[in-house]
C-alpha cells in the first residue's frame, strides 16, 4: 500500500552484489516536499539506495514507488529526469561551466539559454562565476554547487544529494545547507540528503533515516536523533560506530 | 632460395643467441623457440598454400580464410573478455571486413579470383583487422573503466546508453585507427613495406610492386576504420541492460 503524499516508498527492498547483501528488507516512505536526511556509518547502503531511486540500479526483490507509481513503470529516461541525483564526487565533463550545466538539455537535443543558465548560477550562489570558465578550474565547493545546478536543469520533483558537503570547508558547507533549504522552499522539491554530519541532519532535515549494514534501523522526525530508541543508533549518535 | 641458403641464414639466429649468452640477457630460450616455431609454421603454411594454389578449389580457399578468422578471433577475444559475447562480435566483424574487401577487389576486377591473390590479401586483411580489434578492445575497456563516473553521470541525468558511452567510443575508435593512418603518411620514407620489399627481392618490377603495395595500404585503411567502428557499435549495447543501467564491474560499491 502506498500512502498518499509519499514522494518515495520502499516496500521490502533487497539488493545484493556478488553475494554481498547491500540492502536488506528496506521498508519505509519519504514524505513529499520535505527534506529527509539519511545518516549511518560507511557501508550502510545509502548510496545504493539513491541509485535504486534514480534507476541506475534495480532491486533484487521488493518494490519502489515514486509518487505512487511503481518505479518499473517509468521509462528510465523519464525517471532519471524526475529524480535528480548529485553525487559526492561532482563529476564534471570536459568543457565550460555552461556546457556542464547545459548537459541535461543537450542530451535531449536542446540548448540551455544564457538567461536561465545565469539564473541557475545565481540560485546556487555562483553568480560571480563566468559561464565560459572551465568547469575543472572551479573549487570543490563551486563544483558541488554547479553539480546541483546541473541536476536542477531537469526540474526534478525529487532531488537526491549524496554527501555533497563532506569534503568542503565550513563556509562552503554552510552555503550548500542554505541552498538545500532554498531549493526546498522555492521549488517545493522533495530532498533526500545523505550526510555524515548529524548536526546537519538535525538542523536541516525534517525527517531522518538511520541506516546500518544495509538495514533501516530507525526513522522519524529528525529530532529523534537527540534521544534515539535503538541501542545501535545511540552508539552511532555518540560516535562509537563510524 | 634453396634450403642450403636458408640454413646459412640461420647465422642471423646464432648472432643473437651468442650475444644473449655472452651478456647474460637470458633471451636464448625464447630466441630458440621463436626461430624453431617460425620455421615449422611458415614451412607448413608454404606447403599448404602450394597445395591450395595447385588445386584451385574454392572450398580450400574458403577453409583457409575460415582458419584465419578462427585464429584471429582466438587471439583478439582475450582483450575483450569483459564484453559479453565478444567472440561472435569479433567473428561477425572479421567476416564482414573480409567480404567487404573481397567484394570490392573481385567485383571490380581489381584482383583476379585466384587463390594466389585471395589468400595473401585475406591474410593481410584479417591480420590487420585482428590487430585493430586488439587495439580497440584494449582502449575501449580501459576507457570504460576510467570513465565510469562520466558514464553514470550522463545516465543519471537522463541520457541514453549511446550518449553515455559516446565519448569513450569515439576516443577508442580514434586511438585504434590513428597508428594505421599515421604510418601511411611516412611509408616509403622511413621503411619499405614488407610486401613490396618481398616482391622486389623476388624479382618483380618495382613500380608494379608499388602499385600492389598501394592497393594493400588503401585496403588496410578501410579494414582499420571498419573494424573499429563495427566492433565499437556491436560492443557498447552489451554494457547496458534493458533498464539502461551500466552492468558489470561498475556498480559494486557497497556504500
Amino acid at each position: 500500500m502506498t500512502t498518499p503524499g509519499d514522494a518515495i516508498r520502499f516496500d521490502h527492498v533487497d539488493y545484493s552484489v556478488g553475494g554481498i547483501h547491500i540492502l536488506k528488507n528496506i521498508t519505509g516512505s519519504i514524505p513529499e516536499r520535505k527534506i529527509t536526511t539519511i545518516v549511518g556509518p560507511s557501508g550502510a547502503g545509502k548510496t545504493t539506495l539513491f541509485k535504486l531511486c534514480n534507476g541506475l540500479q534495480s532491486p533484487d526483490s521488493g518494490e519502489i514507488f515514486i509518487k505512487d507509481r511503481d518505479i518499473t513503470r517509468y521509462e528510465p529516461v523519464e525517471l532519471r529526469r524526475n529524480v535528480g541525483i548529485a553525487l559526492q564526487k561532482a563529476t564534471m565533463i570536459k568543457g565550460t561551466v555552461k556546457q556542464n550545466m547545459g548537459l541535461p538539455l543537450k542530451l535531449q537535443g536542446k540548448e540551455l539559454e544564457e538567461d536561465r543558465a545565469n539564473d541557475l548560477l545565481k540560485t546556487v550562489g555562483l553568480a560571480e562565476v563566468s559561464l565560459q570558465k572551465k568547469a575543472k578550474d572551479l573549487s570543490g565547493g563551486q563544483q558541488q554547487k554547479l553539480s546541483i545546478a546541473r541536476t536542477l536543469v531537469n526540474r526534478p520533483d525529487i532531488l537526491l544529494l549524496d554527501e555533497i558537503t563532506s569534503s568542503l570547508d565550513s563556509v562552503s558547507r554552510q552555503d550548500i545547507e542554505e541552498l538545500i533549504e532554498k531549493i526546498n522552499n522555492q521549488y517545493g522539491t522533495t530532498i533526500l540528503w545523505i550526510t555524515h554530519n548529524l548536526q546537519q541532519a538535525l538542523s536541516i532535515g525534517n525527517y531522518t533515516w538511520v541506516m546500518m549494514d544495509g538495514e533501516l534501523i530507525e526513522t522519524g522526525e529528525s529530532s529523534f536523533l537527540r534521544n534515539p530508541q535503538n541501542d545501535r543508533v545511540k552508539q552511532f549518535v555518540r560516535g562509537e560506530i563510524e | 632460395m634453396s634450403f642450403l641458403t636458408l640454413s646459412i641464414s640461420l647465422l642471423f639466429v646464432i648472432i643473437p643467441l651468442v650475444l644473449s649468452k655472452t651478456l647474460n640477457l637470458g633471451l636464448e630460450k625464447d630466441t630458440f623457440i621463436a626461430a624453431v616455431r617460425s620455421i615449422i609454421q611458415l614451412l607448413a603454411v608454404g606447403y599448404v598454400l602450394q597445395f591450395v594454389f595447385n588445386s584451385e578449389n574454392m572450398i580450400y580457399i574458403i577453409l583457409m580464410v575460415v582458419l584465419m578468422i578462427v585464429a584471429a578471433t582466438h587471439n583478439a577475444q582475450r582483450k575483450g573478455s569483459a564484453i559479453k559475447g565478444i567472440i561472435w562480435k569479433l567473428v561477425v566483424t572479421f567476416i564482414f571486413v573480409e567480404i567487404l574487401t573481397q567484394a570490392i577487389l573481385l567485383g571490380l576486377n581489381i584482383t583476379p579470383a585466384t587463390a594466389q591473390y585471395i589468400i595473401p590479401i585475406s591474410g593481410m586483411v584479417v591480420g590487420n583487422s585482428m590487430v585493430l580489434a586488439i587495439l580497440f578492445l584494449n582502449r575501449f575497456t580501459s576507457e570504460i573503466e576510467n570513465h565510469q563516473d562520466e558514464t553514470e553521470l550522463i545516465l543519471s541525468l537522463g541520457g541514453t546508453p549511446k550518449q553515455a558511452i559516446h565519448t569513450q567510443l569515439i576516443t577508442s575508435i580514434q586511438a585504434s585507427t590513428i597508428p594505421t593512418i599515421e604510418s601511411q603518411k611516412t611509408i616509403g620514407l622511413v621503411q619499405l613495406p614488407g610486401m613490396m620489399s618481398g616482391q622486389i627481392i623476388a624479382g618483380a618490377d618495382p613500380v608494379q610492386a608499388v602499385l600492389f603495395q598501394l592497393l594493400v595500404l588503401f585496403l588496410l585503411l578501410t579494414t582499420a576504420v571498419v573494424t573499429s567502428i563495427m566492433l565499437g557499435y556491436l560492443s557498447y549495447p552489451t554494457l547496458f541492460n534493458h533498464r539502461m543501467q551500466l552492468v558489470g564491474g561498475a556498480n559494486q560499491d557497497p556504500e
